[in-house]
């Protein structure tokens, strides 16, 4: 049943925001932190559970799939409503305040990346 | 005419649907048909949909793009937090969790390392126009982390409302240029696997910005960028009007 999936995925961001607001309040921060993160884990972890597989595979996995591969219009539609006119009418110091920002974290990519395949950097190395 | 548009309006999602579906079989025609396949038709939709806001902006004064024309007021919750929070969660499907826990510790780092050295460059083009007050400073760089963490650190230290404008604004630059930039660099800082792109979720942290960027490089990136991605926001909220506020108090 596709409405299991759909389900699924529903209950895993309703769950995911709820704990990443309660982290955000115990924080002391006024901001949902992680929520989004949280509910990805949910989903992985119960893709993986042999317990809930009636949930994930088959025509129930389809009703996941559908929403994965609606991500790109869903990101267009995000993209039409942007204030873009805000963004360039912030003058000078706004455009190269996050231009800078943007062009500085693209150069620092590859440097943090190669944090995480330590065992590569190693084998170059020798 | 004035009852096609009460039928668009009154089913605004639907109306979301069949536009936005128009507008991305136009930009994979452009795409194949102009580019050769050598830019992605979905950064063309995102890039379309950017000129789409900017002029009904213009048109209405609004800041919710397209969204603000009452037609298409569908695309505002077609494109707004929930819809496009389900279907990044949607995108973890398939994901291994051996994949994430392999850039686990690099994507963390990056984390905290993103909203500082967006923090900074914020904090260093605000004095470099003149700015010298400790709170305007520090609001102008939490703006330049995203659009969230600008006005949530503007308001907890008292900021002046023109200023938290300010901010608000630098993280907009910020969101929009990782939307157009990502898939230009992404060859040269060697984002095409799962690790590098935690990192640089880590690193960007608009949420927005990741999504789109993604989308339009490799979508299969996309669980692994918007995974940091969605703690970079709380993680700056957290530093901004704390940490971050004490060390430029005592610095100017």
């Amino acid at each position: 049943m596709i409405i299991y999936g759909v389900g699924l995925l529903s209950a895993c961001l309703v769950v995911g925001l709820y704990l990443g607001d309660v982290l955000g309040q115990l924080l002391d921060v006024q901001a949902n932190v992680g929520g989004v993160g949280i509910a990805m884990l949910l989903l992985v972890w119960a893709c993986s559970n042999p317990r809930l597989s009636a949930l994930v595979s088959g025509e129930s996995g389809k009703g996941i799939q559908f929403w994965s591969a609606m991500y790109i219009p869903i990101v267009v539609a995000m993209a039409a409503r942007q204030n873009v006119v805000g963004a360039i009418d912030g003058g000078a110091m706004a455009i190269l305040a996050g231009a800078l920002a943007v062009v500085i974290s693209f150069a620092l990519v590859p440097l943090f990346s190669r944090l995480s395949k330590p065992a590569a950097s190693q084998q170059d190395a020798h | 005419m004035d009852t096609l548009a009460k039928v668009l309006t009154a089913n605004g999602l639907l109306t979301a649907f069949a536009l936005v579906g128009v507008l991305v079989w136009l930009s994979y025609a452009i795409a194949n048909r102009l580019t050769g396949g050598r830019i992605h038709g979905s950064a063309i939709a995102i890039v379309l949909g950017l000129v789409a806001a900017y002029i009904s902006g213009r048109i209405t004064g609004g800041s919710a793009g397209v969204a603000d024309l009452p037609v298409l007021a569908g695309v505002g919750l077609l494109g707004g937090a929930m819809f496009r929070d389900f279907a990044i969660v949607a995108t973890a499907f398939g994901v291994q969790l051996s994949e994430l826990k392999k850039a686990g510790l690099a994507g963390a780092v990056s984390i905290f390392a993103g909203v500082l050295v967006s923090f900074v460059v914020g904090v260093l083009v605000a004095m470099a126009f003149g700015y010298r007050d400790a709170v305007s400073i520090t609001t102008i760089g939490a703006g330049a982390v995203t659009y969230i963490v600008g006005p949530v650190t503007g308001a907890a230290i008292g900021a002046d409302s023109a200023i938290i404008a300010l901010s608000v604004a630098a993280g907009l630059v910020k969101s929009i240029m990782v939307m157009i930039g990502t898939p230009l660099v992404a060859r040269f800082i060697g984002l095409d696997n799962p690790q590098s792109a935690m990192v640089y979720g880590g690193l960007m942290g608009t949420t927005s910005g990741v999504a789109a960027g993604l989308a339009a490089t490799d979508p299969r990136l996309v669980p692994y960028g918007a995974m940091t991605a969605t703690f970079y926001t709380g993680v700056g909220c957290l530093l901004g009007p704390s940490v971050l506020f004490l060390v430029v108090n005592a610095l100017v």
